[in-house]
């Protein structure tokens, strides 16, 4: 190819790409036909931050399913347990009385505190999972599939012996239940939080896949672990630690999803696990950016649809996987 | 033998329910190149492959440096000081030229830094492309890449796989200028079906057949033997 073809075709490619993005665009602001501005604003701030919430969730099933490309359905199993740990730090933070009374610092430092729990038990399945399950199934799909769907109904069954089967309230710090007004828009506090806590979880994870050593020895050991092994690294260990990452994400996710639905119940990762999957799939296999522009669509178009057709909230979402995949059948980032 | 660097014992590697090496003893004497030659399927990747860790030896003793490594891990033994260039062009596709650079610096430091311009005055090529996938590479900046990764780090004994499969003559004597160059510095072995470019690179030659080490000496007197050449190298 010439000097000014490839010049031209990156132009196209541009121009394309552009197209795409002003397309993409005017379909969210398409529901300002039906909806006044200031709703608009406040319902298109609600789904980002609900975007931000599924992100967690998916991040870890990213690094997982996509990065890793190993088919874990035990995700939604450590989605849960991290809700549950987050219910019981919030709990017992709640017996002495310090959620209700606290301020807005207080209250991002008990939920942070409940995060890091998750996080470490998100971590410890993770870790014990990988080892002990994982590792014997690598490259094997349905061999993952059957062993994750029973690691999974293990978890379920361990969670509902430590915390019961029923339903259990969260208690909610005072100040994430209050809300502020900018220009006529509702910004509630724990979903500005949710969106901070999103956005830094893409830029962390951006950073490290793509600035940092550890990075790049994982986005080698994905390509070929042989040329990573030979080069002296200990890829098996290394896999273990995203693995636990990506658990850690999902549980997370789960103490968010508890905060912000006030509320914890033992199936309450399948639900989930499929916004998580849509969100992977529309956004590519494997790419963290694809991921956080899933979350962010199918966070925006759920609450559009939820205003407008309240009932066909859940079914859009499956109908902009079904469209994209027929345009792009690897998702909106994912490689050929 | 107490001054070889690699030494392999009666050496057995089983592939699945295949017994490829049925017994391969070789030393392996410090400084320059040895050369492994056999016909496909002789069994000499899989003896670089046994060497690494990659596959694991059945049976036999494999030492490198005075320590027992037939029962160690790839990367343990890469961490003893041992370099492989795999056969295929092995280099990371969907890294820049740079990330798999990178990625061979397992420790950072002046003597890798000087090792990494030593290496890209060798293979000025790779210099141009620095930012650009590994992927989006000629084939022969490919095996650039492939060797040159490699050599960054200061290892004491490197394995390189038929680094001249499928590429052009002209980049094959590049490549075979770059290996002799390389072999002042660090020990070699070179697996090589292109026997010209064994000659250029070692002396010292091994030829395999169904698993088993059949000659031993050097490449000038195995060209005059016409009738080894065809037996087992059909030239």
């Amino acid at each position: 190819m010439t000097r000014q073809a490839i010049s031209i075709a990156a132009q196209s490619g541009k121009v394309k790409a552009g197209m795409n993005w002003f397309i993409g665009i005017g379909l969210f602001m398409l529901p300002l036909i039906w909806i006044d501005p200031t709703t608009y604003l406040t319902l298109t701030v609600a789904g980002f931050s609900l975007g931000m919430l599924i992100f967690l969730i998916a991040s870890g099933l990213t690094l997982i399913f996509g990065l890793m490309d190993v088919l874990n359905l035990a995700h939604a199993a450590f989605f849960a347990f991290g809700a549950y740990m987050g219910y019981t730090v919030l709990n017992l933070i709640n017996s002495f009385g310090w959620s209700e009374t606290a301020s807005f610092g207080g209250s991002v430092l008990y939920l942070a505190v409940a995060l890091g729990a998750a996080g470490c038990i998100g971590g410890i399945l993770g870790v014990v999972t990988e080892r002990l399950v994982i590792q014997k199934v690598y490259g094997d799909h349905l061999m993952q599939l059957l062993v994750t769907v029973g690691v999974s109904f293990v978890l379920v069954e361990i969670l509902k012996i430590i915390w019961g089967v029923n339903d259990e309230v969260v208690p909610v710090p005072m100040a994430f239940q209050d809300s502020f007004i900018v220009c006529g828009v509702f910004f509630e506090y724990f979903r500005v939080v949710a969106i901070i806590l999103g956005v830094g979880v893409f830029a962390a994870l951006q950073f490290v896949l793509k600035k940092t050593k550890i990075g790049i020895i994982v986005r080698a050991g994905v390509e070929n672990r042989e040329i990573v092994k030979t080069t002296g690294y200990n890829i098996n260990r290394i896999f273990t630690l995203v693995f636990a990452a990506g658990a850690a994400f999902a549980a997370v996710g789960g103490t968010m999803m508890a905060v912000f639905n006030q509320a914890v119940d033992p199936g309450m990762g399948d639900q989930f696990l499929i916004f998580a999957l849509i969100v992977v799939i529309i956004g590519g296999m494997g790419s963290v950016t694809g991921s956080f522009i899933g979350a962010v669509i199918v966070g925006l178009s759920f609450n559009y649809v939820a205003y407008l057709v309240p009932k066909m909230a859940l079914g859009v979402n499956f109908m902009i996987m079904a469209i994209i995949l027929l345009i792009r059948p690897t998702g909106l980032f994912g490689k050929e | 033998m107490s001054d070889s660097i690699l030494s392999l014992d009666n050496v057995h590697t089983h592939i699945g329910k295949h017994h490829i090496l049925q017994g391969v003893s070789l030393d392996v004497t410090p400084g320059g190149a040895t050369i492994l030659l056999g016909r496909n399927g002789a069994g000499k990747s899989t003896t670089l492959k046994t060497i690494m860790g990659v596959y694991p030896a059945s049976a036999g003793r494999i030492r490198f440096r005075g320590n027992d490594i037939h029962d160690k891990q790839p990367h343990k033994i890469a961490r003893l000081g041992m370099g492989f260039v795999p056969e295929d062009r092995a280099v990371l596709f969907n890294l820049t030229v740079e990330e798999n650079f990178k990625l061979s610096m397992i420790e950072e430091n002046e003597r890798t830094h000087q090792n990494l311009e030593d290496v890209l005055l060798l293979f000025p090529a790779l210099k141009t492309f620095w930012n650009r996938k590994a992927g989006l590479l000629s084939g022969g900046q490919k095996q650039m890449l492939a060797i040159a990764r490699v050599f960054v780090c200061d290892h004491a004994l490197l394995l390189i796989d038929e680094p001249s499969k499928g590429l052009a003559p002209i980049v094959v004597d590049q490549l075979g200028e770059a290996i002799v160059r390389i072999k002042d510095k660090t020990k070699v072995i070179l697996v090589e079906q292109n026997f010209n470019l064994a000659r250029q690179v070692g002396t010292d030659c091994f030829i395999l057949d169904d698993g088993r080490v059949v000659f031993h000496g050097l490449t000038e007197d195995l060209a005059k033997d016409k009738a080894m050449m065809k037996n087992y190298l059909g030239i």
